[in-house]
């Protein structure tokens, strides 16, 4: 079936309402980690811009539009142009996956508040997340940078320490769910959060997620205290903004599908499915923030270590469980 | 188990944080909010006057001598009575790191460090303070001191009527 003027109208409409607010949020959330981390630290955060600050975000990106835009002599034209943008849209593209509602009637139609229900949703998230590296990795080898270069080859070694637990993390909830698309996942959650029936699940996708976002205390990419500020050090203005405002948008992106898969997507009591769905992302965002102020940075090998001795072999007794437990109920 | 015991210490550790979260910033909004200095916070250099309201230096350059980075310079002249003055005195507080020797060098106590922290420039030679920059119509740290009720042989008074002064010996008189 052909998809009618007004579907792709609404489909349009629904991308470019998504798009500004995931981009508004991402700008916000890093005023909310700058206060947070204040508070944490016992100061008061920016307070100048506008009333309690809250035109920092715009002062931000005045300053970063009129920076000078460098490119270091010997740096690959071309990968270090498009490096940028190769970290931050598979960011926005991963939260076409994410079911943010529930559907509403409008028009006489049926819309989802998700961009795109894919039957294979699940797998297009782990595989913008592993595409997002490239952004990291190119774009330190293409800065001509000894700490760039650093910085990109950590990217790409942190990324298979953590992609292992963070896929087979989500093993189980494929098994709960009965499906890959992501609707179905959190329809299953309607009677019961996934992060009930996998504790454990859970905790290893988050920590992965810690990794996925590089944020402290994996941010061993950017590693500020060693490698001046790894793979973006040779980035200013507004392709450094780029790399900036990609973090946060993971950040956003990542909050919603640990949202979706474990703690039931929008489904909740009272609030409205929407008002449940942002308060799981903001929690969850908080809590990335304030993780930030007070773990440290681990060392390389330790996060090796963790990634391949602990957090695997855990997920793999973990489908191990799941499975065995589902066996024993009966369940197909 | 060593795992038991990291994990006590990372949820030991986001408590802590937890807990500061709600804690009064310790912040103090300078251009809006200003913290009095203790009277012997070390700042911007003055050159006090003696309860007469005459001026305490006496151009003997010991500040001068004491300062580590060389920056007081001054000329020193007499008047016809025979107490002594700067002609001119010079600070560059552009180079000055407020360590407070020149305070403690001056026999007359009249370079006295002063609590006024706020003394930044837009041009830097703005920063060099010339005598009429410097002197003050107060006393300072010690109001009632005149150096001249002391010492200074026969300039302000005649010899032997000084404070805490004998008159002169006759050595003569002294003769057996």
């Amino acid at each position: 079936m052909l998809p009618t003027g007004l579907e792709i109208l609404l489909l349009l409409a629904k991308v470019l309402v998504v798009l500004f607010v995931i981009l508004t949020l991402a700008a916000y959330l890093v005023f909310a980690e700058r206060k947070v981390l204040a508070w944490i630290q016992d100061r008061k955060g920016p307070n100048r811009v506008g009333p309690l600050g809250l035109l920092q975000p715009l002062a931000d990106l005045i300053k970063l539009l009129t920076k000078e835009d460098f490119r270091p002599a010997g740096a690959d034209k071309w990968l270090f142009y498009l490096a940028p943008a190769m970290a931050a849209i598979p960011a926005i593209l991963s939260f076409a996956i994410v079911p943010f509602g529930a559907p509403l009637t409008l028009f006489g139609h049926t819309v989802d508040l998700q961009v795109a229900d894919l039957n294979i949703g699940l797998l297009l998230f782990l595989a913008l997340s592993s595409i997002a590296v490239y952004g990291v990795a190119l774009g330190g080898w293409a800065s001509n940078s000894k700490y760039a270069l650093l910085g990109g080859l950590r990217g790409l070694a942190q990324l298979i320490s953590y992609e292992l637990p963070l896929g087979l993390s989500l093993v189980p909830v494929v098994m709960l769910g009965h499906s890959f698309r992501v609707s179905e996942i959190v329809n299953a959650q309607a009677d019961g959060w996934f992060i009930l029936y996998q504790p454990l699940a859970f905790l290893l996708f988050v920590i992965s997620v810690l990794a996925e976002c590089k944020r402290i205390p994996f941010d061993l990419p950017e590693a500020e205290g060693e490698l001046v500020a790894g793979f973006h050090t040779e980035y200013s203005g507004m392709r450094f903004g780029l790399f900036f405002v990609g973090e946060y948008i993971n950040i956003i992106v990542l909050g919603g599908l640990a949202a979706t898969f474990f703690l039931g997507g929008w489904h909740g009591p009272l609030l409205p499915p929407l008002v449940w769905f942002w308060l799981k992302v903001f929690c969850f965002a908080f809590f990335v923030i304030w993780v930030r102020g007070t773990l440290p940075r681990l060392r390389y090998d330790q996060l090796m270590h963790l990634g391949w001795k602990l957090l695997t072999p855990l997920a793999l007794l973990n489908i191990l469980a799941t499975g065995w437990w589902l066996m024993l109920r009966g369940l197909p | 188990m060593t795992i038991l015991r990291d994990i006590q210490a990372l949820l030991a550790g986001m408590w802590t944080t937890w807990k500061h979260i709600f804690r009064r910033p310790l912040t103090i909004q300078y251009p809006e909010e200003k913290r009095t200095p203790y009277p012997r916070f070390r700042a911007r250099i003055i050159l006090t006057r003696d309860p007469d309201g005459g001026e305490r230096c006496v151009a003997c350059q010991l500040c001068s001598a004491a300062c580590p980075v060389d920056c007081i310079s001054m000329q020193p002249a007499e008047d016809t009575d025979g107490r002594r003055s700067a002609a001119w005195f010079r600070i560059n507080f552009s180079r000055c790191i407020f360590c407070g020797l020149c305070a403690e060098a001056c026999p007359t106590l009249a370079i006295q460090m002063s609590p006024d922290y706020e003394i930044c420039k837009r041009d830097i030679m703005e920063l060099v303070y010339e005598k009429e920059d410097l002197l003050v119509d107060h006393g300072g740290k010690d109001p009632d001191y005149n150096f001249y009720h002391h010492s200074g042989i026969g300039v302000t008074q005649p010899r032997g009527t000084g404070e805490q002064e004998k008159p002169p010996v006759d050595v003569r008189g002294l003769l057996p």
